[in-house]
């Protein structure tokens, strides 16, 4: 076994131990290239089946490219589609302009939360395509995130299975004990558990596995002949592209071997406050 | 090609500079980004502090704001030998669950000590923590040697210190190295200050530790995580899955499930992108279709006939106790091994260990927050494990109280239970079995649920009799092929009034009986059994006896307390105290009946 088969074992356990416990499971599709590999896992995992929905928050903001992909992909993987929106927000006109901890906070975190709780409608996507609000209200109890330990300090001391409380919050400060693969499986109702597969992936590694096992990623990570790309996908008016001629996944990895700038710096988000991915995530962001 | 990759955990006393160290180890390697380290510099900056590297890592608020390890941090980086994952694990007590969690993912460690302050407390608990999560090897850094002016004889009389502590634990570091964290001496280059020292840095020393190979050639170990089948687009596969923790497997191979005894052979090796694998090996997370459609579940060892795990309901470990409550005797606790999970109680505490001072009490009959135990703990059904010593993933454990994780440890033995001679019967019997070209899994496939025993205990007028009635009755009118086993009719038939011994005529008695309840299973049947012979003692006895087929053992006790119905105990599933409502009680059967999955195949189907 290598490395990636190594990886790709202990992610395919974490996935079927989810499964196991949670009742009322979903994995969160941000449509990135992180949750796409988990999405890919997951198929390996389920031997072709994804048995839970994928739950995507819209901000309205993403991508006009990433939309349209997300509903190409779930259509012809047999997906089943959940789509969740801070409608009200949206109409009250928030955008970035209004700061930009305050636009996660609103469109992201505090969609997800309602959106998991199911306090607000989810929208699901039928056979012709098109979503219509899903009768289903329960809450998840179970929810799959693919947030990697390299990708700033608060994730890195992420577990496994990391509990959220009945409000959402992560205790940080006192998070259980993970030993082995014996995860934290037992929950009192009303909280639910964010499991985390990817948590030992590194970004290269996953675009080695991207290249391995050949995974359709959306092609904004690839230059496309402007002479820039994407590194981290989020929302229009806060992610930047960059300078950057990979045209080939291989290209990418042969990139990122030599860059000397973390993966988020086109995140302002990130930006705001040393703290401020802590801040959003112990609040709920993913 | 791809590069070596290798978990290593710093582990150390607080204060001692673990976080230091790798953040410096991190800088020095190039694994952290200048833009990184100029956000450290700013937040330092705004506090009024000098540049931390522990900042680095410590990147939590209250972190920072603290000056202390909470959490342990994953970071990431290269040396030219491999890749790593550097786990910075907590030095303070309060956090050793953090510790613990950070040191069980790592496959060697790194322990620092203080030159200035020494030997301390958690340098000694921590040792003693590495060896029992199985991590044998250590390197030692003696940090902050600037601190005693790179004084070599300091150095050698701390070094003589923890090597005796380790001595006796049974870890031999590889190298004990003197260091400055902070300055980055000798952690990747040389210290100019102690031109006496020959030995590694500390970045030799990590490089130094040999990356283990799965454990292929152990004896095969699958403990199953689940049974899928999954209907939509036509599938109608059963999935057998889990992964392969130890040893190997083909297709064609016999395989028994323990501790259920299920056999069966492995007819293809599932998976969504390879098709035609028919080999899989230690590590691997696979699937597995079986020739026999057999009830198979979650818990349960996949293993080869000649090299079984051994099962019994009384285990000696070795645990950590790392609950705010102690562990006491008269509490239920989970045991979760590998994938199984069931009830446990601590049966026999053989000696409580101060895991700071390797002080032994022998006297104390609970185990506090942060001690080290040697203990039996007693199982309510019998799980299949090894020693420790001879298959690391499938001889250790957890210990979950209410919704937590409170304690964990290593298995030292599988003791000989009451059941022993009992389980090997069944075993033989399992193996030498005739069986028919109608099996009793084509039997629960075609009438869609499972075979099994619910047995009924308790004194006579008690009212049992009568809900056993009803409740076949209850199974029958569910469309369930049913049959009420009455002990009095066992007596007048198959025992036909024997006499002799008492005690061996009793142990005759539950015996036959328990052969009798296994032909019914056998033949597919819920059997509901009512007999006076068979006391809460026997219902482990008849559980082997009827394996694999389960059981469920009802007790019927008016002095039980007021109202029903009470939660298991560790000989029976449920508790009634009051029967007078059959109806009621009827329904609560049925209920649990449903719960343990006899009403279907069992499999996790979406």
């Amino acid at each position: 076994m290598d490395h990636l088969d190594r990886l790709e074992s202990q992610s395919i356990y974490i996935l079927r131990e989810a499964y196991h416990h949670f009742k009322s499971l979903c994995m969160l599709w941000s449509i990135g290239k992180d949750s796409t590999v988990m999405l890919w896992l997951a198929r390996k995992a389920f031997f072709g089946h994804v048995p839970f929905p994928l739950v995507h928050i819209d901000t309205s903001f993403k991508i006009p490219k990433m939309i349209a992909y997300r509903d190409k992909l779930a259509h012809e993987w047999g997906l089943t589609m959940v789509v969740g929106q801070n409608t009200q927000a949206l109409g009250e006109g928030m955008n970035h302009t209004k700061g930009r901890l305050i636009c996660c906070g609103a469109l992201k975190t505090e969609a997800l939360r309602n959106t998991l709780s199911g306090a607000w409608p989810r929208w699901r996507m039928n056979a012709e395509g098109r979503y219509e609000e899903d009768t289903n209200r329960e809450p998840y109890t179970g929810v799959i995130v693919g947030a990697r330990a390299d990708e700033e300090g608060s994730r890195s001391k992420e577990r496994y299975f990391s509990p959220r409380d009945k409000n959402n919050d992560w205790d940080v400060a006192d998070q259980p004990p993970e030993l082995w693969t014996q995860f934290k499986t037992d929950f009192a109702p009303g909280t639910h558990i964010r499991v985390h597969p990817l948590l030992d992936w590194t970004e290269v590694n996953l675009w080695q596995y991207i290249e391995r096992e050949q995974i359709p990623i959306i092609d904004l990570y690839y230059d496309q002949g402007s002479g820039r790309r994407y590194r981290s996908l989020g929302c229009e008016p806060c992610t930047a592209s960059i300078v950057s001629t990979s045209r080939t996944t291989d290209e990418v990895i042969a990139e990122l071997l030599t860059i000397k700038t973390p993966e988020r710096a086109g995140r302002a988000q990130d930006q705001e406050d040393p703290h401020a991915m802590e801040k959003l995530r112990r609040e709920g962001y993913m | 090609m791809q590069r070596e990759q290798m978990n290593i955990v710093i582990v150390g006393h607080v204060d001692h500079g673990t976080s230091t160290l790798v953040g410096r180890l991190l800088s020095d390697t190039g694994a952290i980004f200048p833009s990184q380290v100029e956000k450290v510099r700013g937040i330092c900056l705004r506090q009024g502090k000098e540049f931390e590297w522990a900042f680095l890592l410590d990147a939590l608020e209250a972190e920072q704001d603290q000056g202390i390890t909470i959490d342990s941090a994953r970071c990431f980086f290269k040396s030219e030998r491999r890749d790593y994952i550097i786990i910075d694990a907590p030095g303070h007590k309060e956090f050793l669950k953090n510790m613990v969690s950070g040191a069980a993912r790592a496959e060697a460690a790194v322990l620092l000590i203080d030159a200035h302050e020494g030997v301390r407390e958690n340098s000694r608990r921590h040792g003693l923590l590495l060896s029992l999560l199985g991590i044998g090897q250590v390197v030692v850094a003696v940090n902050k040697m600037d601190l005693v002016g790179w004084d070599e004889a300091h150095f050698r009389a701390i070094e003589a210190e923890y090597r005796a502590f380790l001595a006796e634990i049974g870890v031999v570091p590889r190298h004990v190295v003197p260091i400055a964290a902070r300055d980055g001496a000798n952690l990747t280059t040389r210290a100019p200050e102690a031109p006496w020292w020959d030995g590694p840095t500390v970045l030799e020393a990590v490089d130094g530790f040999q990356k283990e190979a799965p454990p292929t050639d152990k004896p095969l170990r699958m403990p199953v995580q689940d049974v899928y089948r999954f209907n939509a687009q036509g599938d109608r596969r059963r999935i057998v899955a889990g992964r392969v923790e130890t040893g190997r497997l083909r297709v064609g191979d016999r395989v028994v499930f323990a501790p259920s005894g299920k056999t069966s052979t492995i007819a293809s090796l599932e998976s969504f992108t390879n098709t035609g694998t028919t080999e899989a090996a230690a590590g691997e997370s696979i699937g597995v279709t079986l020739t026999e459609q057999i009830y198979v579940r979650r818990g349960d060892v996949m293993c080869h006939m000649d090299s079984r795990p051994k099962d019994s309901t009384l285990v000696r470990v070795t645990l950590f106790w790392l609950g705010r409550q102690p562990m006491e005797p008269s509490k239920r606790y989970k045991l979760k091994l590998g994938t199984a999970a069931v009830e446990a109680v601590l049966h026999e505490v053989r000696s409580v260990l101060d895991a700071s001072t390797l002080e032994t009490d022998s006297q104390k009959a609970h185990i506090d927050r942060f001690d080290v135990a040697e203990v039996v703990l007693r199982l309510r059904s019998p799980i299949a494990a090894d020693r420790n010593q001879d298959s690391a993933p499938t001889g250790r454990f957890v210990i979950v109280d209410g919704y937590d994780t409170t304690g964990g440890g290593i298995v030292r033995e599988m003791l000989e239970d009451a059941q022993a001679g009992l389980r090997d019967a069944m075993y033989r019997r399992q193996f030498e079995w005739h069986k028919g070209h109608v099996l009793m899994s084509d039997r629960e496939a075609r009438q869609g649920h499972r075979a099994g025993v619910v047995l009924f205990s308790g004194g006579a007028g008690t009212g049992k009799a009568l809900l056993a009635r009803h409740l076949e009755k209850a199974l029958y009118d569910r469309g369930l092929n049913t049959y009420l086993l009455d002990g009095n009719n066992v007596l007048l038939g198959v025992d036909h009034g024997e006499s002799g011994d008492h005690e061996a005529t009793r142990e005759q008695l539950i015996r036959r009986y328990g052969e009798v309840a296994n032909l019914m299973t056998d033949a597919g049947l819920v059997v509901v059994s009512t007999t006076n012979t068979i006391g809460l003692a026997d219902h482990q006895k008849i559980a082997t006896l009827v394996a694999p087929a389960e059981l469920v053992a009802v007790h019927v006790d008016p002095t039980a307390g007021s109202g029903p119905p009470q939660g298991p105990t560790l000989s029976s599933d449920l508790v009634l105290s009051d029967v007078s409502d059959v109806g009621a009680c009827t329904a609560r059967l049925m209920a649990l009946l449903d719960e343990r999955g006899f009403f279907h195949m069992g499999d996790h189907a979406s």
